[in-house]
């Protein structure tokens, strides 16, 4: 667990760089996480992705895997991996502020 | 917990009350039992669906296509495994009418029930991932969980003496997620039996980030792979499989050559979840309480085993340790009692090694894989490859058919994960309950 500034916020993350206390996260941190991660700007379909997860998030308790988020966040997994190169569940977890999707056990 | 307010047809109803279970695998047969034992039939009229009357011992697939097991050893009459006084009925199931408490069968007879038990598994979805069932399917890519794939691979096996093999998992959640793991391992002895392992590469292609999900496991069986040469290739979700070409075409653009494939599926839950408004999730898996079993469909239908969307292993093991919180939920539910919350997601898998050993993984929700030794500290060693646990993997077969699928207790192999005997020391406080 490390603290660390994000957006003038101090804010918990995980070892592996992800949310630990997700109420902590507030959308004006999405475009400088998103920057760490390699992506700047954030386009409009970036956006549509990361609300998509934090909304799964909030109702599930857990992100939704790349086939689900290709199922049901309108985004297709082929332009989930262009928009997300280095993984779409994992990055778009990270940018939305909540933990590490759990879909694998 | 939940608070049995929606009894009323329970209690306002006296007389026979019927629990209907869909699915008479592992789950559905172990609760079937149960269920059996708990009431007389003038009590509980029980009704157990299936589409075909063959139980297939699955943890058995692995072993076919390496000539340990073979086929008709591992498979029995559903029927037969259900106790007296089980109504036993062969037919696919159309849809269920959550809200009129009711399951339609394929010829549209209504079934109405009291209780419902989802208890029909996971089904492979190969036709779901682009190329996997075109040309060279069943040729020169195979899947090994299912029966004639894991026929047909024996064969593709035995006379595999030089080139590429690769063990793809397309993605999460698969049945018995260290299953794939053991075939890489089996094969590796397999191979060097026949005297053929210098000739052939052995790649293991997962989605996840490493050998495995849960930390401490992840790295122990990353060290296995390499110490059996076995090359790991991590975070590759595969988009499409070009069986003529032997390519695995990732979504990311990367490409994994093969000339013999292995791939495990997609996993869905059964068809007629997704045809059965209100029961199922995107992947026709059942949103379930994962401390309960109660279904979130619904208060009066539960779910036991790999059907549910539960944060557990799709594993055996895990169906075989909901058996008895299911058992009593449905028995509470009836009596208008609250529900016990105690399932804790205990897991307990032998994973299989090669050359005569096996090593043995215990685990819940809140705690991973650890090593130490199994049930206590005298016991099996966890985590750590042993003749004993190779085995314990061989004996339960036995076990299956003879105590799990009556519903026998077992002393000393009760639903709650063990403590004792756990190496905890090394498992840092932020990991525990890490998934």
């Amino acid at each position: 667990m490390t603290t660390t500034t994000i957006a003038g916020t101090a804010v918990e993350l995980d070892d592996e760089g992800f949310f630990a206390e997700p109420e902590q996260w507030t959308e004006d941190m999405a475009p400088a996480i998103a920057a760490q991660e390699g992506i700047d700007p954030m386009t409009e379909r970036h956006w549509q992705v990361v609300r998509f997860m934090r909304k799964a998030y909030e109702e599930n308790g857990t992100g939704p895997t790349v086939r689900v988020l290709g199922k049901t966040s309108g985004v297709p997994i082929k332009e989930l991996y262009e928009l997300f190169p280095k993984g779409p569940a994992k990055v778009a977890a990270k940018i939305a502020g909540i933990p590490k999707p759990r879909g694998c056990i | 917990m939940f608070l049995a307010a929606g009894v009323r047809n329970v209690e306002a109803v006296s007389g026979t009350r019927r629990v209907v279970v869909l699915g008479a695998g592992t789950g559905g047969t172990l609760a079937a039992n149960r269920l059996r034992r708990a009431w007389s039939p003038q009590e509980v009229e029980i009704v157990v669906v299936d589409e075909d009357d063959r139980h297939v011992y699955q943890p058995g697939l692995l072993f076919v296509p390496f000539g340990l097991a073979q086929p008709d050893e591992i498979v029995r009459p559903r029927g037969r495994q259900l106790h007296d006084g089980i109504d036993y009925r062969v037919s696919p199931v159309e849809r269920v009418e959550v809200g009129e408490h009711r399951v339609v069968l394929a010829n549209d007879e209504p079934v109405d029930y009291d209780v419902l038990v989802v208890a029909t598994g996971a089904v492979l979805q190969p036709e779901e991932t682009p190329g996997l069932t075109g040309d060279g399917w069943m040729e020169r890519v195979f899947t090994f969980y299912s029966l004639p794939g894991a026929a047909a691979l024996a064969g593709a096996l035995a006379t595999f003496d030089q080139g590429r093999l690769v063990v793809d998992v397309v993605d999460m959640p698969i049945k018995c997620p260290v299953a794939p793991l053991e075939f890489c391992f089996l094969a590796d002895w397999y191979f060097t039996e026949r005297g053929v392992r210098d000739r052939i590469e052995v790649t293991y292609v997962t989605p996840l980030d490493g050998a495995f999900t849960k930390p401490t496991a992840s790295a122990r069986l990353g060290d296995l792979l390499a110490e059996k040469g076995v090359e790991l290739v991590t975070e590759f979700n595969t988009g499409e499989v070009d069986g003529a070409g032997g390519r695995l075409i990732g979504y990311d653009g990367r490409e994994v050559p093969f000339d013999l494939g292995v791939v495990v599926p997609l996993h869905g839950g059964a068809p007629y979840v997704g045809r059965s408004p209100g029961l199922g999730d995107e992947l026709d898996f059942v949103p379930t309480d994962e401390h309960t079993l109660q279904s979130k469909a619904a208060p009066n239908i539960f779910v036991i085993g790999d059907a549910a969307n539960i944060p557990a292993s799709k594993a055996g093991s895990v169906t075989h340790f909901e058996g008895e919180v299911l058992v009593e939920n449905v028995r509470r539910f009836l009596d208008g009692e609250p529900l016990d919350a105690s399932y804790d997601g205990h897991a307990n898998c032998f994973i299989e090694t090669g050359f005569g050993k096996a090593l043995l993984i215990d685990f819940n929700y809140e705690t991973e894989p650890v090593g130490g030794h199994f049930p206590s500290t005298v016991g099996v060693p966890l985590l750590k490859e042993s003749r004993l646990n190779h085995l314990g993997k061989l004996m339960f077969q036995w076990f299956y058919w003879h105590a799990l699928l009556p519903g026998r207790d077992l002393p000393g192999l009760g639903s709650d994960m063990p403590l004792s005997g756990k190496d905890l020391r090394a498992e840092p406080e932020d990991r525990k309950g890490a998934p």
